[in-house]
């Protein structure tokens, strides 16, 4: 009984082909149109995906709260002797201070993100820099870097290093160097800070720590690493829902193109329809030839499709996307995310692109198979 | 096995302006092992009649028995099966569909029967030798001559091996000396217990000497059903 089934439907899916193959400029069409809509859906959800994955492994490793000063609603520096003002709050394992800063560099129109790092080995004048740098000032270990002061002054700085290309995602504009030759560069102060950060033990008490800082310092603010997360999360969404609206007239296109393919049936598909109908074939033959029909087309559209987006992605950087998703950055990194696939996602993916297609193509089917024969053939 | 039709009305488009009364209550009888023929011009109901009785469309009123089975009132599902087992047709424009080659449009009828693909291709390839087609196995039916691709339409009919044989104008498309020889294999046909049903406005078709009883319509109605050996 079930070799009996599974032959019939090896025969079914056989003259499935044959059909496919039989309309082939039709079905190759129509398969090219599903890819481009699944890849360019598939291409968004993974990229934003995979960068909300990134943000979230790369504060995994940052502190559990910063410690901000605040002055008349703006971010102002914080004055060091605030450490010793926290005092030993319960909970806290570590606190420093932190400095850093933007540069606009006029050169190449970007603007780098100065931090301070203490694995410099001459402190006032070498710098280690990202690889977005690099490539934009077309600069080498060994070769120099000149950045202006406030006042004018010029400073040159030797390439000591370049950053892990792994973490070019975070570190292209990434410029380390030593915290003297910060205050010296950005004219701040000894006994200052930009900000000040500090590690908590138990995850669960990071609230209350915060709780217990604004009573403290009332003029800091304290920036939990979830909420950093959760600022990440809402930008890549709210960039994710603009280019979903971007690409709506191109789904609507391939809606109303499915639609009409599926829903007007040529004369030849009900002619055919009707003949298999009169040598024998049931309404459920007909159906299930036309279910693998619509399985197969829109499986395969849906695999070569969500294959490409994840190479686009994860092998291309998603160069088709990265102006909308990466934001202002002049410096685009060239990175390679973390290849990573949620089965959530994908499953609803499947769910929207597979399954109103072969809904779309069975009514139809349905309609058609169920007239008598000799009406469909007249 | 006895056809009896009682009755039979078709109406198409009913309440509608266009309302067609195509057959207004016809009653006849097809004995086994015969070839019968309707004959009549074209919009005589003679087709749509041949339909009812191969389950390929259903009687608006009345009552069609195949054997001691009613099968007017039968649902869609069974009526797939006794189309299945009980028919096999051959159409006016032979119906072949195009692209598959001839081995393929021969073995369609079987496939959901799921029957092994070896004793498949066996059978359609004895019919195919049977009716001198089987050079042109692996050709696709748009290379075959007229004559060719109806000989294809008789294979495909007779792959589920059915006791009734129907077909719908099969000279139309073919001239004389094809005619002849449709005419001769219908005999064979007839010779192996087959009862055969042709519907035909065509002399050479129905003043065979082939042709058991002629059935002469007009206007949806029976004007003569007379046996020709008693005419």
């Amino acid at each position: 009984m079930m070799w009996l089934f599974l032959r019939k439907q090896k025969y079914l899916i056989d003259f499935t082909l044959s059909s496919l193959l039989r309309r082939k400029g039709k079905s190759l069409g129509l398969l090219a149109v599903y890819i481009l809509i699944v890849f360019m859906l598939a291409s968004v959800t993974l990229f934003t995906h995979a960068l909300r994955k990134e943000a979230g492994l790369m504060l995994q490793a940052s502190p559990e709260i910063i410690v901000q000063r605040m002055q008349a609603g703006r971010h102002a520096l914080i004055p060091a002797d605030y450490l010793q003002r926290i005092g030993r709050l319960r909970g806290v394992t570590q606190k420093e201070g932190r400095l850093w800063g933007y540069y606009y560099d006029p050169a190449v129109k970007a603007n780098y993100t100065i931090m301070t790092a203490g694995q410099v080995a001459a402190p006032l004048t070498e710098i280690i820099i990202g690889t977005g740098i690099a490539r934009a000032r077309g600069l080498a270990v060994g070769d120099y870097l000149t950045l202006r002061s406030q006042n004018g002054e010029a400073f040159s700085f030797e390439i000591a290093a370049l950053l892990d290309e792994k973490s070019e995602l975070v570190s292209a504009d990434l410029l380390l160097m030593s915290p003297q030759a910060f205050r010296r560069l950005f004219n701040v102060p000894e006994g200052v800070y930009t900000d000040l950060v500090l590690s908590v033990r138990n995850p669960r008490e990071v609230r209350k720590v915060a709780e217990k800082l604004t009573l403290q310092l009332p003029d800091t603010r304290p920036i939990l690493r979830e909420e950093v997360l959760r600022t990440y999360d809402s930008v890549f969404s709210w960039r994710q829902g603009i280019l979903f609206v971007l690409l709506t007239g191109s789904i609507l296109a391939f809606v109303i193109f499915a639609w009409d393919k599926a829903s007007g049936l040529s004369a030849e598909e009900r002619r055919e329809i009707g003949i298999l109908k009169a040598v024998g074939w049931e309404t459920a033959d007909v159906m299930r030839m036309k279910f693998w029909e619509g399985m197969i087309i829109s499986l395969s559209a849906f695999m070569i499709g969500y294959l490409a987006a994840y190479a686009h992605v994860f092998y291309a950087s998603a160069s088709l996307f990265e102006p909308v998703l990466k934001g202002w950055a002049v410096l685009y990194p060239q990175f390679r995310l973390t290849p990573f696939v949620d089965g959530l996602q994908l499953a609803t993916l499947l769910f929207f692109t597979v399954l109103p297609y072969i809904v779309a193509t069975i009514i139809p089917i349905w309609r058609t198979s169920i007239t008598d024969p000799d009406a469909v053939m007249r | 096995m006895l056809i009896q039709l009682t009755d039979i009305k078709k109406v198409f488009n009913q309440g509608k302006p266009n309302e067609f009364w195509a057959i207004q209550g016809v009653s006849l009888e097809f004995e086994p092992n015969r070839v019968s023929c309707l004959k009549g011009a074209s919009g005589s109901g003679k087709t749509t009649l041949l339909s009812m009785i191969g389950c390929l469309s259903r009687p608006t009123s009345g009552r069609i028995q195949l054997g001691e089975r009613l099968i007017s009132s039968l649902p869609e599902r069974f009526l797939t099966d006794v189309r299945r087992h009980t028919f096999g047709f051959i159409f006016q424009r032979f119906n072949l569909i195009p692209g598959l080659s001839v081995l393929e449009n021969i073995m369609l009828p079987a496939y959901p029967l799921g029957l092994p693909y070896k004793r498949l291709v066996a059978t359609a390839q004895h019919l195919l030798h049977q009716f001198n087609l089987s050079t042109k196995a692996d050709n696709p039916v748009e290379w075959l001559s007229g004559g060719e691709a109806q000989r294809v339409a008789i294979c495909r009919a007779l792959i589920n091996d059915p006791q009734i044989l129907i077909a719908d104008e099969p000279t139309a498309n073919l001239d004389s000396k094809l005619s002849y020889e449709f005419m001769g294999l219908i005999d064979e046909l007839r010779q192996t217990g087959k009862t055969i049903l042709i519907t035909s406005h065509d002399p050479e078709v129905f003043d065979s000497a082939v042709v058991d009883r002629v059935v002469e319509m007009h206007d949806g109605v029976v004007l003569d059903s007379s046996l020709k050996d008693v005419t």
